[in-house]
């Protein structure tokens, strides 16, 4: 039989394609340590903040994601979250799969969310894409060397009127529609 | 017929957000002193009076609504304001909090009088994450006034609290169901119904989900003595009484919010009120955001009302009105509007989940100009069970944009022969 | 209320799907079951009501009065059809080599509206390596029914599986997709009961089984689980509780197993072992509550989410293991054979089995005590593939000397089943006289949780009985916090026992259940020999080989230990100064 072994790393845009019949996919088994006693003494402090109280999870989760560095919620944690809060691990990996600002992989300091809904399309939006691949010098979805950006493709959040827009840790950039907007923008940032 | 009006929007950039003082100073808070002394049923009056419809895009009376809820006996009941607003190109509710983000509270806070609930919550988008701020302060400002908390403003027994709580990236969570699910610390996946959440919603309480704008407009209304609301809109048999924010964007000079009043044409609203178009003639409109029903430019003179809308083949939907010009063809128009519901489905209802795959494979073949005849029966096939069978209303509404489309533009479907359409 | 023109009458509170059925229309269904809480996720039960321009899901919609219902009109037929062929498109069509091939709720839906061919692009998903002895997962036939999301977060209690993920990435899988023992997992097998496609099944070990058989060289000896006897009569169509002994041990003669025995005799042997060392707890301050482990999934449970009790549990090993240690020690030396030539094989209601029989513990002098493990399903598929006739089956007594069972090793069967053997033979010892009533009616019945008090007059005896996993954690959670006020506590993984267990035959509703455990305390009934110690033949292997029970001898064949099972995270190092 014809197997073909894919890591997890390609699994979110593997699976969104089809014919992959035969495919076997194994997923990481590899234990990312990140939990100092630091980090569990700060999750600890949003936990009370929430009262450890399993129904605000998605609060909790966003919370736990902005002091990341990477900005997103790493495996471990996961676990940790689980044992503290009472909670089945399937939950909680419930809600980092369905909510699309909760991220399982690591990303960068500063995620470069552009909007790839119907409004800033029809804005030239796809340039804008092209033009942070070119200064930035990646590929969608892939960090920088340094991990200070990452570029995604989010869908409409709502900055319609200053299409084409770029979403950057919860702050809205409008109106990028050339170069020299966009390099101010990054510029800013840093 | 004026163009632009200010009724909802009556308060925008006149005092400061971030101050309760500055509010009442232009009058904020009279409507709910004047609330509590009126019985719950009189306020429901008034506002079926206004002819309100929920302005989320489901457009059930709100009158009616709120006496349904008020007539629910329970020990405990929920009012929930719907800030999720993920329907593309729409930003009017962003728009409302930004500017008057006081006048909302206030709606809540008097639907919680005439509702008789405890506890009302703000689920706001987690991309609308810089807005917390202003309404964390204004929740904080007005309990420290006692407009918030126990026995408001002296009445004995009308306890109210609000709390606010944060999206966290999913378009689906706009459903009530979904969106009750996802405060309660789950993925936000809709409920089946019944049991409805108006019997059974937030932690099992009757729960009452309105939209920002709807709330928005009940302080105005309940101090609307003279009956100003009733002045706009158009008359008749069926009409649409009043104001409504519409949010226009995509190929126009000047994109944004504004208030107009129910009958102006669609024209005043591209070319009067956004500046016209860029460069390039119409192609289609879109009406309501990604889920809404599309029309060729035959529709600028169509007045902007519930009924004339609703008859020439499209509805007011969420308020959004998106013109899309002719450098975006109708294919890539509608995969781009696919690849929103391939991305936003919750997945859990075959028909939505598999039908939004197979109606993306099928619109790739239409633009890589492969496709047969009965790849297009297919196309009409799914979007039709889709429509029928899905669990929730993304999975209904999935497909009002193609299934528009294909009546309105049939030639962009034909079958390809060797480069020639065929048909 | 009318259904198609007809009018009929319910009750209020019925459900389309209910009342449809009242006339005798099945709507097609495939997410639904009927002691589930209901989905509504799969939309092929869509019906027409009149008024109204969507459809609604005959599983989820309750009947109003004067409501019309269509099922058999031409928009009610395309839809379902439609939805039926999206869901097909999305799964690995492998009929041929499935497990489930001819017993498929997906098959059976396609013959009823004759789906021929597929005309939608396939769209599989991937799967997941996962290896392990009793369970296989192939998530490219899986239909998103849920079913097996249900039975594990509300049945066990357990939620090892969960939908994840949205739109073309929603799925039914593990946390982070890990194989299941790195998971809650316990490997129970119930979701193996409830899936409707060949998505989560038994790992099939009838090969191992028929090459054991083919090969001159062994002496292959079965035996056969007192649950199964009950059981195996649904697969061929006869009514549910039916009891198939003789005809069953017929059937397994006829496929070539060279010995037929059955387990009950070892769940005498487990009576004596496990009946004195609750003595010895009592009367030597050992750990109490004591609490059985004839459950290979309630073991796991313990060694895997209450590791920190584990002493609470019995030593003595489950009847199967103390059958194949007895196997290839005692049978091996009376019948002058070579331990290393003997294959022991068990006919178990149970997937877990498959697990236990391969712990590195179960061995004795280097040989495993139980070789291999098949489910009353891989059973019926083995009797079909030597083409048996099973209904027409004379029928025929286990062989001597390990098939002398009496009915207290037979009610094992059940939930409650040990309990009340193992006080038929410790009430007997302890006091010295005869139990008159042998039905402990207090232990009996499909509750999840009964208590039971047994008056010996040294101490009253408090008992529990639990099954299905949800409520052994609640019984659980009371010793962990201190305040457990019994002194034993049986409990079984499965919901209603091992009549209800993993390897069972599909679909088997609480009903069902019911009847194969009134099958199971009629066949007590109907013995002549009701107590465990009074078995001649247990007697006389105590007599000739142990000793006598809790010996050196059988503490080190028919008793065992228990480990931690490593979590895959361990947070103690933060709690450490």
């Amino acid at each position: 039989m014809y197997c073909l072994l894919i890591y997890q790393e390609n699994l979110e845009s593997a699976e969104f394609q089809t014919g992959f019949e035969g495919a076997v996919f194994m997923s990481e088994n590899i234990l990312e340590r990140v939990l100092t006693r630091e980090l569990a003494r700060q999750i600890d402090g949003i936990l009370s903040n929430y009262q450890y109280d399993a129904s605000r999870l998605i609060g909790i989760l966003l919370d736990i994601q902005q002091i990341i560095p990477k900005q997103y919620i790493p495996e471990e944690i996961a676990y940790y979250l689980a044992q503290k809060l009472n909670m089945k691990i399937t939950n909680i990996y419930d809600c980092i799969t369905f909510y699309g600002s909760i991220y399982s992989k690591a990303r960068a300091e500063y995620p470069l969310q552009i909007c790839n809904s119907i409004v800033c399309k029809v804005k030239k939006g796809e340039r804008l894409a092209m033009d942070l691949k070119k200064i930035l010098k990646v590929e969608i979805n892939q960090a920088t060397a340094d991990g200070k950006f990452i570029i995604e493709m989010v869908p409409c959040f709502g900055a319609c009127d200053v299409a084409p827009a770029v979403k950057v840790n919860g702050k809205v950039y409008g109106n990028l529609n050339n170069e020299e907007k966009i390099k101010a923008m990054l510029q800013e940032l840093v | 017929m004026t163009m632009a009006v200010k009724f909802i929007t009556k308060n925008f950039g006149r005092y400061d957000i971030r101050s309760l003082a500055s509010y009442m100073k232009i009058g904020g808070l009279t409507a709910l002193k004047k609330a509590i002394q009126m019985p719950g049923d009189d306020i429901a009056a008034l506002l079926t009076a206004a002819g309100i419809k929920g302005r989320g895009g489901a457009a059930y009376p709100m009158g009616k609504k709120w006496l349904q809820a008020r007539d629910i006996k329970a020990a405990e009941k929920v009012i929930i304001c719907n800030a999720d607003e993920g329907e593309p190109c729409t930003f009017k509710d962003r728009t409302l909090i930004q500017n008057d983000p006081f006048n909302l509270l206030e709606g809540m806070i008097i639907a919680g009088y005439v509702i008789e609930a405890q506890h009302g919550y703000i689920y706001l988008r987690e991309e609308y994450s810089y807005l917390k701020s202003i309404l964390l302060n204004a929740i904080e400002q007005l309990t420290e006034k006692n407009f918030l908390g126990k026995n408001i403003l002296g009445k004995k027994g009308f306890d109210y609290e609000l709390h606010l709580c944060s999206g966290a990236g999913a378009y689906v969570c706009g459903e009530g169901t979904a969106l009750v699910e996802s405060i309660e610390g789950k993925s936000g996946r809709p409920r089946m119904k019944p049991p409805y959440i108006k019997q059974c919603g937030l932690y099992n309480h009757p729960t009452c989900v309105q939209n920002v704008e709807s709330l928005s407009l009940v302080a105005a209304i309940v101090n609307d003595e003279n009956n100003i609301y009733q002045k706009y809109g158009t008359k008749g048999e069926k009409n649409s009484i009043g104001t409504k924010l519409i949010s226009v964007a995509g190929n126009v000079k000047q994109p944004g919010v504004f208030e107009i009043p129910f009958g102006i044409t669609i024209r005043d609203i591209i070319y009067g009120l956004a500046g016209g178009v860029e460069g390039q003639p119409i192609r289609l409109i879109q009406f309501g955001g990604a889920s809404g029903k599309v029309a060729s430019k035959d529709i600028l003179d169509t007045p902007y009302s519930y009924e004339h809308l609703a008859m020439a083949g499209v509805g007011v939907g969420s308020g959004a009105i998106l013109v899309v010009d002719e450098s975006t063809s109708v294919i890539d128009f509608l995969i781009t509007t696919q690849a929103f519901f391939s991305h936003e489905s919750c997945g859990q209802c075959a028909p939505c989940r598999e039908g939004n795959r197979h109606i993306r494979l099928l619109l790739q073949k239409i633009k890589d100009g492969v496709h047969t005849q009965a790849d297009i029966e297919k196309l009409n096939s799914i979007a039709d069970i889709m429509t029928v069978s899905s669990l929730c209303g993304l999975g209904q509404a999935a497909q009002n944009a193609l299934k528009t489309a294909m009546k309105v533009f049939p030639d962009e479907f034909k079958i390809m022969e060797e480069g020639v359409k065929i048909g | 209320m009318k259904i198609n023109g007809v009018q009929i009458e319910v009750e209020s509170g019925t459900r389309i799907i209910e009342a449809a059925k009242s006339l005798n229309i099945e709507i097609p269904h495939l997410c639904y079951h009927p002691d589930q809480r209901i989905k509504a996720l799969c939309r092929i039960c869509s019906v027409e009501v009149v008024g109204s321009k969507k459809m609604s899901a005959a599983c989820s919609t309750y009947v109003w009065d004067g409501m019309e219902i269509l099922t058999n009109t031409k928009k009610v037929y395309d839809t379902q059809k439609g939805i039926l062929e999206m869901i097909l498109a999305n799964h690995k069509q492998d009929c041929l080599s499935c497990s489930r091939n001819g017993n498929c709720e997906l098959q059976n839906l396609c013959m009823r509206f004759g789906i021929q061919r597929q005309t939608l692009d396939k769209a599989v998903n991937p799967v997941y390596l996962d290896d392990n002895p009793c369970i296989e997962r192939n998530m490219d036939k899986c239909v998103k029914c849920g079913r097996c999301d249900k039975i594990c977060r509300d049945v066990q209690g357990v939620s090892a599986i969960t939908w994840a993920g949205r739109s073309e990435t929603f799925k039914f899988t593990t946390a982070y997709n890990k194989p299941l023992m790195d998971t809650d997992c316990v490997l129970c097998g119930q979701c193996t009961t409830v899936c409707p496609v060949g998505a989560i099944v038994e790992k099939d070990n009838t090969q191992t089984v028929w090459e054991a058989i083919q090969d001159s060289g062994k002496h292959v000896i079965v035996q056969v689980a007192p649950a199964v006897r009950v059981a195996l009569g649904d697969i061929f169509g006869l009514k549910k509780g039916t009891v198939v002994t003789g005809k069953m041990v017929t059937a397994l003669k006829q496929i070539g197993f060279d010995k037929v025995f059955d387990t009950v005799f070892a769940a005498d042997v487990t009576i004596m072992e496990e009946g004195n060392e609750l003595l010895d707890r009592i009367r030597n301050n050992g750990i109490l509550p004591m609490i059985t482990s004839c459950s290979p999934g309630w073991v796991n449970y313990m060694e895997k989410h209450y590791s920190d009790q584990i002493d609470h549990l019995s030593t003595a090993k489950s009847p199967q293991q103390i059958f194949g240690a007895i196997a290839k020690s005692y049978y091996a030396d009376k019948s002058n054979m070579n331990k290393k030539d003997i294959i022991t094989v068990s006919v178990m209601p149970c997937v877990t089995k498959k697990f236990e029989a391969a712990r590195p513990e179960m061995t004795s002098a280097g040989v495993r005590d139980v070789d291999v493990v098949i489910t009353t399903r891989e059973l019926a598929k083995m009797i079909q593939y030597a083409g048996i006739d099973f209904v027409a089956l004379a029928e025929t007594q286990f062989d001597s000397p390990l098939g002398e069972g009496t009915g207290a090793g037979v009610i094992f069967g059940t939930t409650g089943g040990v309990t009340e053997a193992a006080v038929r033979t410790v009430y007997e010892v302890v006091m010295e006289a005869e139990l008159e009533k042998l039905e402990f009616e207090d232990a009996r019945g499909l509750q999840g949780i009964k208590e039971a008090e047994v008056d010996l007059k040294e101490r009253k005896l408090k008992i529990a009985v639990a099954h299905g996993l949800a409520n052994a954690q609640k019984i659980m959670e009371q010793i962990k916090a201190g305040t457990s006020p019994y002194t034993f506590i049986e409990i079984m993984a499965c919901p209603g026992g091992c009549i209800g267990g993993g390897g069972q035959p599909l679909n088997t509703t609480i009903d069902g259940k019911k009847m194969r455990m009134d099958a199971i305390y009629e066949i007590d009934s109907n013995k002549k020999i009701r107590k465990s110690h009074e078995n001649p033949e247990v007697q006389k292997i105590y007599r000739e080989f142990f000793g006598k029970p809790l010996s050196e001898k059988a503490h080190e064949l028919l008793h065992t230990h228990y480990h931690k099972m490593n979590r895959r995270y361990d947070f103690s190092y933060l709690d450490e100064s």
